[in-house]
């Protein structure tokens, strides 16, 4: 399996806060990967960190073989790793369309194409492409920002606690989407909250706690695992 | 793109921690140029370069008796525009209005005092409401004409001022900060516009000449400009004390507050919009207070004073110099703001190349608006950052529990 | 005062549940009783009648409004929208029929207010602040251009040439562009001199602008200041400007092309001075320009974008810096034709800047922040209701000094009924 994505040690944090103290995690390709683990753990600060949005103090962070620690987003977006965030993803005084655009806005080339593309994946937005995304439900932005991310085909998908502040239908919609983009060829990260749904869903999961590593394995296993459990409720 | 050390990404950065010189060192050069430059002058320096050599020996006793005059005249406009100034404060540095229209309550303000101090109005080119001021001579006894009509004015100012702000403060308040920055622009300039085309208001482009002096009937000439400098201090330590106090009390206190989170104090129960409306009326009462003085002290004025940039926005570059949320701040910030204005107008007493001595105005009006610039970019606290008070009794038991607190300078933006 | 004070609040609360459609009412009254006042005062008709009309309207609409208070609850705001436009329409139409002469100058006025009023809903919209620089930016790209083209600075006490040649020393510089006579009337008072001048003072602002935002207001936003101290700052710059203005050019007024400018007639007795035509046509392809701009064109999408969630934008590969980087470039050359095509049609003054700050300010509130065809429309409003003010006003009473007022009022008016303006989109 090759490794997509790669993070080695990486120590990362807000100002004088340090939240990572040398995190690592491997994404291979065509997987899910999820990154669990109770509140204040550090699991958002590792997805950021990793996109370039915080300063990585040491450590590295490795895409394709590439090194882009600390390389600026939109660097990072033409190596072809998109990000997805969890409140505040879409624009909402933009169409749907104009939304899309701005998902491919580093590449001149193929946007039609790419349109149709991501339309084709996301059937339900086609119909409202020219409506304010301001105007779109809980769910619908939240499928809208997917879209977005996915304008440049990327080969790794960072994703921010998908399902939070949806309601359950919607949570198995965006899951089963999540799993549709996976089959179609891009490895996803996945930082969830909700440890039981997103390890269904994943292969393998990395359980974070205090900003350390402290299990990982094979998401079947991990559902069973008494250790998580202890960690969610509490040690 | 290669940048020299001094300039970074963000702007300049201060090759020297001036930090805890700043203040003193800016208050000495002020000082020293507004004692030097006239004296100098009057001694008989005729270019810069002659000033050295004037300062040599004994000081004549005219020189010195002429240094004083103007002096005296500086500092009461210092003290003039420090109360406005705290004015200001009180509804920026505290209660976290944006009023770009002080203008307006500094217009009010003068007028009303005149009118209230001033005779009936006389002759046909001379038409304005009011003039009680040999009504108001209700005490002969005591030789009222020369005290009450002025007090009475004084007050007239404020109450003026009070009521015009808490009725724009009804609908202007709840505006949004910027919104409300444009309405107070608008509102003072229809304020000016009124004072000028109402004839019959306050005589019009002609202004309010002649308007009486507290206390001039019991001095000579020569020494009433002591007299007014001393009334306007005595004024100014009023307000100091009165908003001093006031910041320290519980309203205070939830003022502040306010200022730094609106919906939690607004969760808390307390009606926001009470506190900010009573935060502009007081404020813009002291405002009054400062116009009503400006037009005692300076025995006239007209619409052509109250320009926006004379009358608002050297306000503000008083405040920001010398710190917002800080009431010493206001008052030094008016010393150094007005000293500079005045080294500047003694400079042009000097030889200067003419490139520059034509010119010497507007390099002073560019440099006042690059200096408010600047101390956003560079020292945004001003020159006295914010103090952190809390309340006068914790601070007396603090006191008596381990000594005098520690009165911790806060690098603070306020209303970021 | 606490309690004048909780009454107005129990008067308030009392209304909050049905506030849109109140005011949508009023503005709908207010729109039917001008229109009866017009219809009676210009045709001589009985007053009476007019005043039944008006009080049967009124009760009429607060039947209806009782009866259908549910469906308006939900429609309220677009009582008050549609309310607004028929005021304009109804003003508009009593202006262009019976005063039509002030309705052209105010048309004009409104022309410049709309170039000046469409780079200011730019950076308001884009970057979130009142820029208070924004007239006295305007006139000194005027004066920019008035040296380009003339050459003449203030020396030590008088003007004075300090370059050898300036813009107007080109061949046929200030030969004054042809009109077309079949369209009726005089040339323009201008040659291509003065054009070059303004794609140079396009440059220079451009540029200034550019240096503004790189040593002030970046770093300003850097440090996450919020929009009270950008204000501030602009003003600050403001004060800079129109001192360097006074220091180079001195307070005397000054006009690029001296003397009588020539005039064209148009149908229904209007006669204009043919340059306000240019400035007319140069306001609607400034603003259909912007429009295509944000609307259209890739990088105003971004914009738009880096409007919306600058932190997003990031997020999808935008470079937000460098996107305000543009949005600065692009707002100094519409300073630019805006502050030259004002001091054509007044004159070059440095105070003018700042008093124009109210009626920009008015307008760009008016049609809606962020929206171009909204500033264009806001300040023909603006322009035209100031302009038939100061023809109407000492009719009854009013001297036409407070024409600037004019703005003032329009700006509290769509403050109290729709903050957000006439194009405005919905937080």
């Amino acid at each position: 399996m090759t490794a997509v994505l790669q993070a080695e040690g990486v120590v990362a944090g807000y100002g004088e806060v340090e939240i990572l103290h040398g995190v690592s995690l491997v994404l291979n390709e065509g997987e899910i990967v999820s990154v669990i683990g109770p509140n204040g753990a550090g699991k958002s600060t590792l997805l950021k960190a990793v996109f370039g949005l915080l300063s990585v103090r040491s450590g590295r962070v490795q895409l394709l073989e590439r090194d882009v620690t600390n390389l600026s987003p939109d660097r990072i977006v033409q190596s072809g790793m998109s990000y997805v965030p969890q409140v505040d993803n879409v624009f909402p005084s933009l169409t749907i369309n104009e939304n899309l655009e701005m998902g491919a806005f580093v590449r001149r080339d193929g946007l039609r194409e790419r349109l149709e593309r991501v339309y084709g994946l996301f059937p339900d937005l086609t119909d409202r492409r020219g409506e304010r995304a301001g105007t779109l439900s809980g769910g619908e932005r939240q499928m809208l920002a997917l879209a977005r991310a996915l304008m440049l085909d990327p080969k790794v998908l960072l994703l921010d606690e998908p399902s939070a502040s949806l309601s359950p239908i919607m949570v198995d919609s965006i899951f089963e989407k999540i799993g549709e983009i996976n089959r179609s060829g891009t490895a996803i990260l996945l930082v969830e909250q909700n440890a039981k749904e997103a390890l269904s869903f994943s292969s393998r999961a990395y359980v974070l706690a205090m900003g350390e590593n402290r299990i990982e394995g094979k998401a079947a296993a991990l559902l069973d695992n008494e250790e998580v459990g202890k960690l969610y409720l509490g040690a | 793109m290669k940048l020299p050390a001094l300039l970074t990404a963000d702007g300049l950065r201060p090759r020297v921690k001036w930090g805890r010189l700043l203040t003193p060192l800016t208050f000495l050069l002020v000082t020293l140029g507004i004692v030097i430059l006239p004296y100098a002058r009057t001694a008989g320096a005729s270019s810069l370069l002659d000033i050295p050599s004037t300062l040599v020996g004994v000081p004549a006793g005219d020189d010195l008796v002429s240094t004083m005059s103007f002096l005296t005249f500086f500092g009461t406009f210092v003290a003039i525009y420090a109360i406005l100034t705290l004015g200001l404060n009180v509804q920026w540095g505290y209660t976290g209005i944006l009023n770009f229209g002080v203008l307006a309550f500094f217009l009010v303000g003068a007028n009303v005092a005149a009118i209230i101090a001033k005779p009936p109005a006389s002759g046909e080119f001379v038409e304005y409401v009011g003039g009680f001021g040999d009504a108001l001579n209700i005490i002969p006894a005591l030789d009222s004409s020369q005290w009450f009509p002025f007090l009475v004015g004084l007050v007239g100012a404020a109450a003026a001022c009070g009521v015009l702000a808490f009725f724009l403060s009804i609908p202007a308040l709840r505006l949004r900060e910027d919104y409300l920055a444009i309405t107070t622009i608008g509102i003072a300039e229809l304020l000016r516009r009124i004072t000028i085309e109402e004839r019959w208001l306050v005589n019009g482009t002609r202004g309010l000449p002649g308007i009486p002096r507290p206390l001039s009937g019991w001095v000579e000439p020569d020494e009433y400009k002591f007299v007014i400098f001393g009334i306007v201090v005595v004024v100014l330590i009023l307000v100091f004390i009165a908003v001093e106090r006031g910041i320290r009390s519980p309203w205070g206190r939830v003022l502040r507050a306010l200022r730094e989170d609106e919906l939690t104090t607004a969760a808390s129960g307390k009606n926001v919009f009470a506190f900010k409306s009573q935060g502009f009326v007081l404020g813009a009462m002291i405002m009054g207070v400062g116009g009503a003085m400006y037009g005692y002290a300076n025995s006239s004025i007209s619409p052509d004073t109250f320009t926006h940039f004379f009358a608002t926005f050297i306000f503000w570059a008083m405040l920001m110099v010398g710190g917002s949320g800080n009431n010493k701040g206001a008052i030094l910030g008016a010393f150094v703001v007005w000293g500079l204005w005045n080294i500047t107008l003694q400079l042009q007493g000097y030889d200067l190349p003419t490139a520059v001595g034509s010119r010497i105005f507007f390099i002073r009006d560019f440099v006042l608006g690059a200096l408010i610039v600047i101390v956003l970019l560079l020292r945004p606290q001003g020159l006295m950052p914010e103090e952190r008070r809390v309340s006068i009794w914790v601070e007396r038991h603090a006191r008596r529990l381990r000594g005098p607190p520690p009165s911790t300078g806060r690098a603070d933006v306020p209303s970021d | 005062m606490a309690a004048v004070e909780a009454t107005y609040e129990r008067l308030l609360d009392q209304f909050r549940g049905l506030g849109d459609v109140v005011i949508g009412t009023i503005v709908w009254v207010a729109a039917l009783s001008f229109a009866a006042w017009a219809i009676v005062a210009e045709t001589d008709g009985p007053v009476a009648l007019a005043w039944a009309a008006m009080f049967a309207l009124v009760l009429g609409a607060g039947g209806l409004m009782f009866r259908y208070a549910d469906t308006l609850r939900r429609r309220g705001d677009d009582l008050i929208v549609s309310g607004l436009w028929a005021n304009i329409l109804v003003f508009g139409a009593w202006a262009v029929l019976t005063r039509t002469d002030v309705f052209a100058v105010g048309v004009v006025t409104g022309s410049v207010l709309a170039l000046g009023a469409i780079g200011l809903t730019l950076i308001y919209g884009i970057l979130k602040f009142a820029h208070f620089a924004h007239g006295d930016s305007m006139m000194l790209a005027a004066y920019i251009a008035f040296f380009a083209l003339t050459g003449t600075l203030v020396g030590e006490r008088e003007d004075t040439q300090p370059l050898p040649w300036s813009l107007s020393d080109l061949p046929g510089a200030t030969d004054r562009i042809p009109y077309p006579d079949q369209l009726g009337g005089g040339d323009f008072s201008f040659g291509y001199g003065l054009l070059i001048a303004m794609v140079l003072s396009a440059v220079a602002m451009a540029l200034v602008f550019f240096l503004l935002d790189r040593f002030v207001y970046r770093p300003l936003r850097r440090r996450g200041s919020g929009i009270v101290i950008f204000a501030i700052a602009s003003l600050g710059i403001a004060i800079a400007m129109r001192s360097l203005m006074l220091m180079f050019w001195a307070s005397s007024r000054r006009l690029y092309v001296p003397g009588i400018r020539p005039t064209t007639d148009l149908p229904f007795d209007v006669r204009i001075v043919t340059d306000q035509i240019f400035i007319f046509f140069t306001a609607i392809v400034l603003a259909a320009l912007v429009y295509v701009l944000l609307f259209r064109t890739k990088l105003g999408k971004a914009m738009r974008a880096v409007s919306d969630n600058p932190d997003l934008a990031e997020v999808s590969g935008i470079n937000p810096e460098q996107i305000i980087r543009w949005m600065w470039l692009i707002a100094g050359a519409l300073v630019a034709v805006a502050g030259v095509m004002l001091a054509l049609q007044a004159q070059l003054k440095p105070e003018l800047g700042f008093v124009l700050l109210l009626p920009l300010f008015a307008a760009t509130i008016l049609g809606g922040i962020g929206s171009p065809q909204g500033a264009f429309v806001g300040a023909m409003i603006v322009g035209i209701s100031q302009e038939v003010f100061a023809g109407v006003g000492p009719d009854i009473g009013l001297s036409s000094g407070y024409k600037f007022s004019v703005a003032f009022v329009i700006l509290i008016l769509i403050l109290l009924v729709r903050p957000r303006g006439l194009f405005g989109a919905k937080t």
